[in-house]
């Protein structure tokens, strides 16, 4: 069977080990998880974790299956086979000197990128993109020269419930 | 009313109906203990944490109900792993209430603290470490109820020291937990499914599983073979949910199966998994396995369902309960089988039978094992649980001992841990005291938790060993017979101690036996005497366990041993 990126939402119960049976049942079966992102929902004690993972169809199943036995979790969507949307963000640092300047201004300009902080060392710009526009940003962004980076795993809403 | 949090434990165990506690005290849980002190719950003094956990893990499995366990932090925590994940890979409901060392002190390393929470998250059904005394009625309360509801499993609570120290108005109406229970009732369509499945089947099979003991669901599934004369397997768990002496009955399948289950499986064309998950020993390898049939798979847990064997028709429910309304569909609509054909069917297995029926080489000079299981079930009329060690011993003890109830075979299927018939033996003979219970076992598992004679000794839990005494680790020492040309690397257990004056030293009755002769004479004085008693058999030493499926084979490829000739 075709393996491929799956992207899974989970809704849990906002404790201190949910996370870690989570990525327990995952890393004993051999998963990288290749993204993440958890954080409380509309309530503090709810929480919604997404996260991906490749793997064929079957096993998949197989661990969303799993996931939904845990007492904490309460509901397991796979938002890969459904109509969704994906964002992840990038912050990044670019060094400025005075032969980069000039070149970094103008490309920030061409792709309207969004500058957070700007000082006179320095410039950090806020990127968000579904995972091509993020992968375009920072090819761009590459020459220029990156000091440093953070990016955020995928998040993910279904179009309809 | 104010409480302190050790009254708060004592009084949801009492209102959990809880008798016996297995356990064994230490630093942070001195306080537990001096309540225990005033308790009218029992409380055995085991001599290893271990023990304890098989101990009640083997209550749980002959009662149905939830064995409690309490123990220290630290060491005595992580003594406990081996018997939750026991308890875990063969779903059996367990608390164990583990010490910690007091909240301010987590992550200190502190004497005798370690993060038995996070040790044992992969083997339990669910953890808790109790933050503080607020949680700690309705964590209680919680873990008691995942243990037992849906499919069962084994639940840890962690008590920090001052927590239980803590003081809180008790007010048992403000308990408040969600509710987990996973009841399924299957929908009718999938009984309509299975009616043209057994409409069409010339030769269908039920395999019965662990889930049908776990949801007491032996009598709908006895019923619906009788009623449909559709032949049974099971799994090792499976044991005792169908009648062992049944026509219909066809014994164990799988590495160890008899060779009328496994050719049946092979050629059946309706296979009816109930309450089972398909282990590996079960199947062999899974490209052979069942291939003529359709799959029909009940089970209360989703995760088990197209894990191992993908089936065509997945039923989620609990096992009583669907079968109920199977047996309820098929009656309303006049299912009957085809008689020529379930003849045809019957009639072949009655011939795999006769060729190859479950045997051994009877021998003047030396005790056969099977010959020992075999007197036991002829002596004890029924009247007995047997629990068994791991290894030779429990695969002669599911081939030759025929069980006729659900629940009285205790033993480790998917973990297979060698030491838990003792323990388990002392917590089953707490629960039925008027039973025989004896722990079938080998010289090299016996071993594993000898201590906990001690106990049985203490409280006068009459429980029975009988030992199979080879001299060896028997059924590695079989797979370096067959698949490692006799090497055999480190599996010698000659040096051993002397079992009947070991016995006696704990106080406990040791009798020998080492004549065919005197098998049953051993075996009747033992069962008669009113202590623990440990019955020495000096088996024949080399004797293996057969028919045996080798690794990586179909199960309807069987070695037979001294049978080979017939195949």
């Amino acid at each position: 069977m075709e393996k491929k990126e799956h992207i899974i939402s989970i809704l849990v119960h906002n404790k201190p080990d949910v996370l870690a049976r989570i990525a327990g049942i995952l890393g004993g079966k051999g998963y990288n998880i290749e993204s993440l992102c958890v954080n409380t929902t509309t309530s503090y004690e709810i929480s919604k974790i997404v996260m991906t993972t490749i793997g064929n169809q079957a096993t998949i199943t197989r661990i969303e299956n799993q996931l939904r036995k845990f007492v904490d979790v309460i509901a397991v969507n796979n938002l890969t086979n459904v109509e969704s949307i994906h964002r992840e963000m990038i912050l990044v640092r670019l060094n400025l000197s005075a032969d980069s300047r000039e070149q970094v201004t103008k490309t920030i300009e061409t792709y309207q990128w969004k500058v957070i902080v700007s000082a006179d060392a320095y410039v950090i710009l806020e990127i968000t993109g579904d995972k091509p526009q993020i992968d375009f940003a920072l090819a761009r962004l590459e020459p220029l020269g990156i000091a440093d980076i953070t990016r955020t795993g995928i998040i993910a809403l279904e179009l309809e419930n | 009313m104010k409480l302190k949090g050790t009254q708060i434990l004592l009084k949801i165990l009492e209102e959990e109906k809880v008798e016996i506690i297995f356990g064994y005290p230490g630093g942070t849980v001195l306080d537990i203990y001096d309540r225990l002190y005033k308790s009218k719950i029992k409380h055995i003094l085991v001599r290893h944490e271990q023990g304890a956990v098989h101990a009640a893990d083997g209550y749980a499995r002959a009662t149905g109900k939830v064995g409690v366990c309490l123990v220290t932090s630290g060491p005595g925590a992580t003594n406990t792993v081996t018997g939750i994940a026991t308890a875990n890979m063969d779903s059996i409901p367990l608390v164990v209430f583990t010490g910690q060392v007091p909240t301010f002190l987590i992550g200190n390393d502190a004497f005798q603290e370690c993060d038995i929470t996070g040790i044992t998250r992969p083997c339990t059904k669910h953890n808790f470490l109790v933050r503080n005394i607020e949680e700690l009625a309705s964590t209680i309360k919680e873990a008691f109820h995942i243990a037992r509801s849906g499919r069962p499993g084994p639940v840890l609570v962690d008590l920090p020291k001052n927590v239980m120290a803590a003081e809180i108005n008790y007010d048992p109406a403000k308990i408040k937990f969600r509710n987990y229970d996973t009841f399924h009732k299957p929908a009718p369509k999938k009984m309509a499914h299975v009616y043209e499945m057994l409409a069409h089947a010339q030769k269908p099979l039920i395999v019965t599983g662990g889930g049908v003991i776990l949801g007491k669901a032996s009598a709908e599934l006895t019923a619906l073979a009788r009623r449909y004369q559709i032949p049974v397997t099971g799994t090792l768990m499976g044991i005792g949910s169908f009648p062992g002496m049944d026509p219909l009955w066809l014994g164990m399948l799988g590495m160890h199966g008899t060779y009328y289950a496994n050719m049946a499986v092979s050629h059946c064309d309706l296979l009816i998994a109930v309450g089972v998950r398909f282990d590996d020993r079960v199947t062999g390898t899974i490209d052979t396995f069942a291939t003529n049939a359709e799959i029909v798979q009940i089970d209360i847990d989703p995760s088990s369902i197209n894990r191992n064997v993908v089936v065509d028709l997945p039923i989620i429910g609990d096992t009583k309960a669907t079968l109920k309304d199977m047996i309820k569909f098929l009656t309303e609509h006049n299912y009957a089988p085809q008689a020529s054909y379930r003849k045809e069917w019957l009639d072949q297995i009655a011939i795999w039978k006769e060729k190859v029926p479950l045997s051994y080489c009877r021998d003047g000079r030396f005790i056969k094992p099977q010959h020992v299981i075999e007197t036991l079930h002829k002596i004890a009329q029924g009247n007995i649980i047997v629990t068994t060690e791991v290894g030779q011993n429990q695969m002669w003890t599911a081939q030759f001992f025929p069980f006729d109830e659900p629940n009285t075979l205790v033993t480790s299927g998917g973990l297979g841990t060698m030491g838990y018939g003792l323990p388990a033996a002392i917590g089953v003979k707490c629960a039925f005291p008027d039973k025989h219970v004896v722990d079938i076992a080998g010289d090299g598992s016996i071993q594993m938790n000898i201590q906990e004679l001690a106990t049985a000794a203490q409280y006068k839990i009459n429980v029975k060993i009988v030992l199979l005494n080879n001299g060896y680790l028997g059924m590695v020492r079989q797979w370096q017979e067959l698949f490692y040309e006799k090497r055999y690397s480190h599996t010698d257990m000659t040096y051993a101690p002397d079992f009947v004056k070991l016995a006696e030293a704990y106080g406990v009755v040791g009798l020998r036996a080492t004549k065919p002769a005197e098998v049953e004479k051993t075996l009747r004085e033992g069962l008669a005497i009113e202590k623990p008693v440990l019955m020495d058999f000096q088996v024949s030493r080399e004797e293996c366990v057969y028919p045996m499926v080798g690794p990586g084979s179909s199960i309807s490829d069987m070695k037979l041993g001294t049978r080979e000739m017939i195949n």
